[in-house]
């Protein structure tokens, strides 16, 4: 009846999960319990859980990333804890197969439910506004895709309680992977978190990429567009061409471990060296779909508080664009080890030392930007010049390690562990985290405490350096990753600095809340009523804060790069005026199907982790049948009658007076 | 935004003709594949070659007769993209051929 899924399926054993498990109940009671007092179910769901707004889906998608945020530290900080006690045959706190299930859920968590979800919630809040879009060209896909990404991360997080995780490291190689090595549930919890989730980024790649190719306003050509957009069109591309290896190769591996097929085991002509050569292949464009927002966050934050065009505005995309295409050929780095020889690695150890070229035009870009501009150090500013300094040096570590010789000596060492922290926190969470601050005000409506983001990221600052330069030392002395003890006591005092680096960056994420907190506590002080708080360059700045449901009261025409702070320079200025003439607007309507296919993926996916048949099948059908009610609906959009869009429009103006 | 009837420049919506043809060659492609692997009576090389090149001829199939794809539609992009894409598909493939090529003799398997 419920396949292997049996009471004993859950950890009653492990102290340590219970007691979590126990506070995330009590927490979740509490806030179910405060919906229900406030009578805000209804609100929830058709304001958020349903809606079609970009702005609220990227608003969601941010959200849910923070809580993962603290659910992947948590188990960052178990491992740097384990590894502070672990020496010289102490066994520490955490048992192997215990401490083997949070490295993979720590990676696992931070790239695809951190780091992916604050990448795809900017690319919601931002592009269609910097594009003078009113939304994204498939609304409902849109929603769609949230609730299929939300599906995997219910499904991680019910792992951690019934049954357990992978024990395989982030990528599950095969054939640790496969059946023989990993019988347990763990790996098929990671199978259907990833695939139901990789399906959901997929979609939203093709969504964003047609809604900047098609969805631009007026004049605004593909060489006007905001950089921030240019690195979103380039992360779609890499999304589009990449996610499907993904989704392919976790579909040859659930072959083998549910039909009994042999593509990754050991007998039987099964290649374990093909997984590893396919699961990089989607692997390292992920690293850039990662970064390149960042780059473009970067870009948006220098040359608004510098008060000057970027520099190199050509360059800058062109960087970009050749980033997109080389992330494509270098995926060998990863296996230097494997086997192949000397001409394979040459030529791979050479295509990844290449990026190191655009990837450096677009330093010296935000460099020479900076040079003689009237730089304001405000958090977002403070971010940038950080990852500038932290970027470059995981840039130059990873330049080491693509000399296949130094490889050999590093690979699986601590060193890459380094390396990749280096590049990821001090690029793409330095990224998101300036992106936050800088384009919170436009979600919200309210500025975030510049006090509380400077704390919170010389914490993160500090607290890196202080966790990951002792793994570059360590390395050197034969460190490996994945180190549940180790015999050498005298690694010990450099991994307790790293622990205490890693307290460093939870003060970091503290401050992340309490800046949130204050920010809300004192909105009304900090309310921006312009829509423009940093005296910025680009669309989306040029409309009220939140912006309304249809963005723009009339769709802007675009003249230039930095279209907006043209407006600005005119003669007399750029005034909000109120138009005389309002149209309606059409709108799409929200939608109960999207929450709804995403819930019944949910039981799918459960339920093929438990082999429980019956339930397969129900979430099979339900997800179809979702669907097609979904596509014979054709009351999908409506019209926003040119009277309310005037009567919201005339509020804004009326704010805009009495600030006056 | 949502437009549902949302005008097409230059994209094509196909005909039920299309369709059907489409539909059969699927079809005989697929059978095609499936048979030379079934019936036993072929070599390795003659039956990789026609899986390759059956499903290649698939692909081709459906993306000019399903999903309309033509040099023209969208003011070209749909070309460039697929041109794009063709040349992504040709570096992962063919470079994961020569790596497990190259891992293949180096480790002298078989």
């Amino acid at each position: 009846m419920f396949g292997k899924l049996s009471l004993d399926s859950i950890p009653y054993h492990e102290p340590i999960i219970m007691v979590t498990a126990t506070v995330i109940g009590i927490v979740g009671a509490l806030v179910v319990g405060l919906i229900t007092y406030y009578r805000k179910w209804g609100y929830l769901w058709r304001d958020w859980i349903t809606s079609i707004d970009h702005k609220k889906i990227g608003i969601m998608y941010f959200l849910v990333a923070l809580v993962m945020l603290v659910r992947g530290f948590a188990d960052a900080i178990m491992m740097r804890t384990q590894q502070a006690i672990a020496a010289g045959g102490a066994e520490g706190y955490l048992p192997p197969h215990h401490y083997d299930q949070i490295f993979t859920a720590h990676g696992v968590i931070m790239i695809f439910f951190v780091a992916m979800p604050m990448v795809i919630g900017l690319m919601n809040l931002v592009v269609p506004l910097q594009i003078g879009a009113r939304d994204v060209a498939f609304p409902f896909m849109n929603n769609v895709s949230f609730w299929l990404f939300a599906a995997g991360v219910i499904l991680v997080n019910v792992s951690l309680v019934i049954g357990e995780f992978a024990k395989t490291g982030w990528l599950a190689y095969a054939p640790l992977s496969e059946l023989k090595y990993s019988p347990d549930v763990g790996v098929d919890y990671w199978i259907w978190s990833l695939q139901i989730s990789g399906i959901g980024t997929t979609l939203t790649g093709i969504n964003f990429f047609v809604t900047i190719l098609k969805m631009r306003t007026k004049g605004m050509s593909l060489f006007r567009m905001p950089i921030f957009t240019w690195t979103a069109l380039c992360t779609n591309v890499l999304i589009i061409l990449s996610f499907p290896i993904l989704t392919a190769t976790i579909a040859l591996l659930t072959l083998d471990r549910y039909l009994g097929m042999h593509f990754f085991t050991n007998d039987m002509g099964g290649s374990q060296m093909m997984y590893v050569n396919l699961i990089w292949a989607w692997g390292h464009p992920e690293v850039y779909i990662l970064i390149l927002p960042a780059f473009g966050v970067f870009s948006e934050v220098i040359s608004t508080f510098t008060k000057k065009r970027l520099f190199g505005y050509k360059t800058m995309v062109w960087a970009t664009v050749a980033i997109t295409f080389l992330s494509f050929i270098v995926w060998l780095h990863h296996f230097f080890t494997m086997g192949a020889g000397a001409n394979v690695n040459a030529f791979f150890g050479i295509t990844t030392m290449i990026i190191a070229i655009p990837t450096g035009v677009k330093i010296f870009n935000w460099l020479f930007t900076m040079y003689r501009g009237r730089l304001e150090f405000t958090a977002p500013v403070l971010w940038t010049i950080g990852f500038i300094i932290t970027f470059t040096l995981g840039g130059m570590t990873g330049v080491m390690l693509a000399v296949p010789g130094a490889n050999f000596v590093l690979h699986n060492s601590l060193f890459v562990i380094a390396h990749f922290h280096n590049v990821i926190i001090g690029g793409v969470v330095f990224g998101m985290m300036a992106g936050f601050t800088y384009w919170f005000p436009k979600a919200f409506g309210f500025t975030l405490s510049e006090k509380w983001g400077k704390r919170s990221f010389w914490c993160w600052l500090v607290g890196f350096y202080l966790a990951f330069m002792p793994l570059y030392a360590l390395s050197f002395f034969g460190a490996m990753r994945r180190m549940q003890s180790y015999e050498q006591t005298e690694w010990q005092p450099l991994m307790i600095v790293a622990w205490f680096g890693a307290v460093v960056i939870a003060m970091g994420i503290a401050c992340i809340v309490i800046q949130l907190v204050v920010s809300i506590r004192d909105r009304e002080k900090n309310r921006d009523v312009t829509g423009d708080p940093w005296d910025a360059r680009t669309l989306e700045w040029s409309t009220s804060s939140p912006p309304p449901n249809y963005n723009f009261a009339h769709l802007p025409t675009v003249h230039s790069i930095d279209s907006y702070w043209e407006m600005k320079q005119q003669p007399g200025g750029f005034k909000r005026e109120l138009s005389t003439h309002f149209e309606d607007v059409h709108m799409p309507k929200n939608t109960n199907e999207g929450p709804i296919l995403g819930l019944f993926s949910l039981i799918f996916g459960f339920a093929l982790v438990w082999h429980i048949w019956w339930l397969v099948a129900v979430g099979a059908i339900g997800m179809f049948v979702t669907f097609m009610v979904r596509i014979h609906n054709d009351d999908v959009d409506y019209h926003i009658p040119a009277a309310e869009v005037e009567k919201t429009e005339r509020e804004y103006h009326k704010r805009l007076e009495m600030q006056a | 935004m949502s437009d549902i009837h949302t005008s097409h420049d230059g994209a094509s919506h196909g005909s039920y003709k299309s369709y059907f043809i489409g539909l059969i060659i699927s079809i005989v492609l697929t059978l095609i594949a499936f048979g030379v692997v079934m019936t036993g009576g072929f070599s390795v090389p003659v039956m990789m070659v026609t899986v390759v090149v059956t499903a290649i001829a698939q692909v081709l199939v459906q993306l000019v007769l399903f999903m309309h794809l033509n040099t023209k539609a969208e003011g070209g992009w749909n070309f460039i993209a697929i041109v794009f894409t063709v040349g992504i598909l040709g570096l992962i493939i063919g470079g994961s051929l020569w790596i497990m090529h190259n891992i293949h003799v180096n480790m002298m398997l078989n």
